[in-house]
C-alpha cells in the first residue's frame, strides 16, 4: 500500500519539477506575488500619509482683506490663502462640481463683529459625501478652531481671567493600540496571501493529475495496472501537498525577508513577524494544505480537460479567501466558532500573533484538529469518486 | 487465459454491448475484429477491469474481472486504445514508472526494463523526454510499459493504429514472440487483413453482438465468402441492429 503511494508520489514530484509551468506558478508567481503587491500597496500609503503632514494645503477664501490676521495665522499653520471664486453661490456650485475641495468664506462684517465680541461668521464650504475633500476640510476646520481658542485666550486674559477657566475638562486620550497591533490590519492581509500561495502550488499538479492525465490518456494504462485507485489518489493527492507546502513555505520567506525592506515604522508598526512567527505560521497553515489539495484534486476530477479544471480552479482559489474578506471587513474579533471554518481560523490565528497578542491554546487545537478532518474527510470523498467509471470521461 | 461469458455494458441509452462471449486461450492469438462503434473497447476495457459489465461475468486466469480485479489487472498486460505517455518523463522512466506499480523491486526493474527496451528496439531513443515522439515511438514504450512486469494475458486494443509499415511489421512479429512464449495475447483491430495474417481465433463483433468466433478458415466457410472482406462484411450483416 505505503510503496504503491510513494512511487506515485515520487513520480508525480519529478515529472511536476521538469515541468516549467508548474514550476512557475508554483513556486515563483505563488510567492512572490503577495510581496510584491504588499510593498507596492505599503510604500503608497507611507508616502500619502508623510504627504498629508508636510504639504501645504492652498485654501480658496473669500474676503481675505477682511481677516488678514485669519490669514496670517493660517499660513503658519501651512495653510495657504489662495483666491476663491466670487461668492458664496459660485463657491457652492465650485464645491459641488469639484473644481474645489473647500472653500472658506470671510464676510464683510468679520472684523467689526470681532470688535463688538459678537461670535463672527465664517462659512466653510465643503461636500461631506467626497472622502477624497474629508481630510482637507478637517484641516481647515481644525485650524480655525485653533484660532478660536487663541482668540478666547487673549479675551480672558485682557479680562483677568486665567485662560484655563475655560478648559473645565482636561481629555487626555490613551491609545491602547501597540505598534504591533496597527501592523494587524494591513499585515492582515498577508493570509490571504498565504492562502492564495499556498493554492497557486498545487494547482497545476491538482489537474495535471487528474483532468491532465485523462486528457493525455494515460489515466487508463495507470488504472489497468495492479494497484487499487485508493493507492494512485493518495499519491496523488500527496504530491500535491508537497508542492502547495513549497510554496507557502517560500511565500512566508518572502514576506519575511520583503517586510525588512518596507518602510514599515513611518506608519507606526512593528510587525511581530520574526523566525519563530514564520515556523509557527507554517504550522498552523499546514492543515490547510490537506484540505485545498483534496479539494482541488476533487474540483479537477469532475472536469473534461486541463482547460475546464483551470476555470473551475480558479473559483476554488477565490473561495477560501471569502472568509478572510468577510471579517476583514465586519472587522470580527476571533471567536471559537471561527476557528472551525479553515483559512478562517489560520488567519486569526496568525493576525494574533502578527498583533504579537497571546495565542489562544485553545482557539489553535481546534483550527488545528477540525480543518484536519475537514482534510481527511475530502481526501475521503476524493478517493470515492476516483474509484467510480466515469473518472475515464 | 481469458473467458468472457455474455457481457453486457450500456452507457445512458446507448447499449454498447449487448452480450459478448468468447475466449481467449493460452499459446494463441484471439482477434476481436469489427467495424467502429461495434463494442470492442468497450469489452476490452471490461476486461482490464476499467468498466464493469452490467450483465455477465469474465475472468482472467480464472481471476473475475469484477470480484477479483486486482488480481485480474495482475494477471494483465493492457494497452489501451491511444494510451499516452508521461511527455516529462524519459521513454526508460515511462516504462521504469509502470514496473515499480506493478511491485516490481529495484534490480528487478532494471533488468526488465533493459530486456524490453532491446525487445522493442526502443534503445535509441529510451534517455529522451516523450514529449514529441512519434506515434511509433509511443506505440512501442506504451507497449514495453504493457510488457515489463511480463504478463501472462496481453490485451492490445487497436496497437497498429497509426504506425507505419516498420513499425505495423514489428508490432506483428512481437505479437507471433509473445505466442510462441504460450502467452494468450487478444487484440483488436477493424483491419480484416492484419487479423486474418496474425489470429487464431477471429471474434467478429458487430452492434454489441458477436456475429462470428472462428478459425480463420471457419469464417470464410460459415459465410460462403473466400475473401476475407467479403467474409467480413457478410459476417457483420449477419447480426441484426437494435
Amino acid at each position: 500500500m505505503m510503496r504503491t503511494t510513494l512511487t506515485v508520489f515520487f513520480k508525480e514530484v519529478l515529472d511536476n519539477f521538469r515541468d516549467r509551468r508548474t514550476l512557475a506558478s508554483a513556486l515563483l508567481m505563488g510567492p512572490i506575488f503577495g510581496p510584491v503587491l504588499f510593498a507596492f500597496v505599503i510604500n503608497l500609503s507611507v508616502e500619502r500619509s508623510l504627504e498629508d503632514q508636510e504639504s501645504t494645503l492652498e485654501l480658496p477664501i473669500i474676503g481675505q482683506e477682511f481677516a488678514p490676521n485669519l490669514v496670517a495665522f493660517l499660513r503658519s499653520k501651512n495653510i495657504d490663502a489662495v483666491d476663491g471664486p466670487e461668492d458664496l453661490a459660485a463657491a457652492m456650485e465650485a464645491v459641488k462640481s469639484g473644481v474645489h475641495d473647500i472653500v472658506l468664506i470671510i464676510p464683510e462684517e468679520f472684523g467689526e463683529q470681532l470688535a463688538d465680541t459678537i461670535p463672527a461668521k465664517v462659512e466653510l464650504v465643503s461636500d461631506q459625501a467626497n472622502t477624497d475633500a474629508d481630510r482637507d476640510a478637517r484641516r481647515a476646520r481644525s485650524a480655525l478652531l485653533s484660532y478660536n481658542q487663541l482668540l478666547a485666550g487673549t479675551r480672558v486674559i485682557a479680562r483677568g481671567i486665567n485662560p484655563r477657566a475655560l478648559q473645565p475638562l482636561n481629555i487626555d486620550e490613551v491609545d491602547v493600540s501597540t505598534p504591533s497591533g496597527r501592523s494587524a490590519l494591513l499585515l492582515g492581509m498577508m493570509s490571504y496571501f498565504f492562502v492564495f500561495a499556498a493554492l497557486m502550488g498545487g494547482m497545476y499538479l491538482a489537474i495535471d493529475t487528474t483532468a491532465g492525465e485523462r486528457e493525455r490518456g494515460s489515466l487508463e494504462p495507470l488504472l489497468s495496472l495492479p494497484v487499487t485507485r485508493d493507492q494512485l489518489i493518495l499519491g496523488k493527492i500527496a504530491a500535491t501537498c508537497l508542492f502547495m507546502a513549497l510554496s507557502l513555505t517560500l511565500s512566508l520567506l518572502a514576506f519575511y525577508v520583503s517586510l525588512g525592506f518596507m518602510p514599515l515604522e513611518k506608519l507606526g508598526m512593528t510587525p511581530n513577524f520574526g523566525p519563530g512567527v514564520v515556523l509557527a505560521a507554517l504550522a498552523i497553515f499546514l492543515p490547510f494544505i490537506l484540505v485545498g489539495a483534496a479539494l482541488m484534486t476533487l474540483v479537477a476530477s469532475f472536469t473534461k480537460s486541463y482547460r475546464e479544471a483551470q476555470t473551475w480552479l480558479s473559483v476554488v482559489l477565490i473561495a477560501p479567501t471569502m472568509p478572510i474578506l468577510i471579517v476583514s471587513i465586519l472587522t470580527l474579533r476571533p471567536r471559537l466558532e471561527f476557528m472551525f471554518i479553515p483559512s478562517l481560523s489560520q488567519h486569526l490565528l496568525l493576525v494574533d500573533m502578527v498583533k504579537n497578542e497571546p495565542v489562544n491554546a485553545l482557539h489553535v487545537t481546534i483550527s488545528v484538529v477540525s480543518t484536519l478532518i475537514l482534510g481527511i474527510l475530502l481526501t475521503w470523498v476524493c478517493a470515492r469518486l476516483y474509484r467510480r467509471e466515469g473518472l475515464l470521461g | 487465459m481469458i473467458r468472457v461469458e455474455g457481457i453486457k455494458k450500456s452507457f445512458g441509452k446507448v447499449r454498447a454491448v449487448r452480450g459478448v462471449s468468447f475466449d481467449a486461450p493460452d499459446g494463441k492469438i484471439t482477434g476481436l475484429l469489427g467495424p467502429n462503434g461495434a463494442g470492442k473497447s468497450t469489452t476490452l476495457r471490461v476486461l482490464y477491469t476499467v468498466l464493469k459489465p452490467d450483465e455477465g461475468r469474465a475472468t482472467i486466469d480464472g481471476a473475475d474481472v469484477v470480484t477479483d480485479a486486482l488480481a485480474a489487472r495482475g494477471r494483465i498486460g493492457a494497452l489501451p486504445h491511444g494510451a499516452g505517455l508521461y511527455p516529462h518523463l524519459t521513454a526508460r522512466e515511462n516504462i521504469a514508472y509502470f514496473a515499480r506499480l506493478c511491485g516490481l523491486d529495484k534490480a528487478e526493474i532494471d533488468d526488465r526494463v533493459e530486456q524490453i527496451v532491446r525487445l522493442l528496439e526502443i534503445g535509441d531513443f529510451a534517455e529522451r523526454r516523450t514529449k514529441g515522439f512519434s506515434q511509433g515511438q509511443r506505440t512501442k514504450v506504451s507497449l514495453a510499459r504493457a510488457l515489463v512486469h511480463d504478463p501472462q494475458n496481453v490485451i492490445l486494443d487497436e496497437p497498429s493504429n497509426g504506425l507505419d509499415v516498420m513499425a505495423t511489421r514489428s508490432l506483428r512479429e512481437l505479437i507471433l514472440k509473445l505466442k510462441d512464449d504460450g502467452r494468450c495475447v487478444l487484440f483488436s483491430s477493424h483491419v480484416m487483413q492484419e487479423v486474418a495474417a496474425l489470429c487464431d481465433d477471429i471474434c467478429i463483433v458487430a452492434n454489441g453482438k458477436v456475429a462470428i468466433d472462428d478459425s480463420i478458415d471457419g469464417i470464410r466457410e460459415q459465410t460462403g465468402c473466400d475473401d476475407i472482406e467479403d467474409a467480413f462484411v457478410k459476417a457483420i450483416h449477419m447480426v441484426e441492429p437494435e
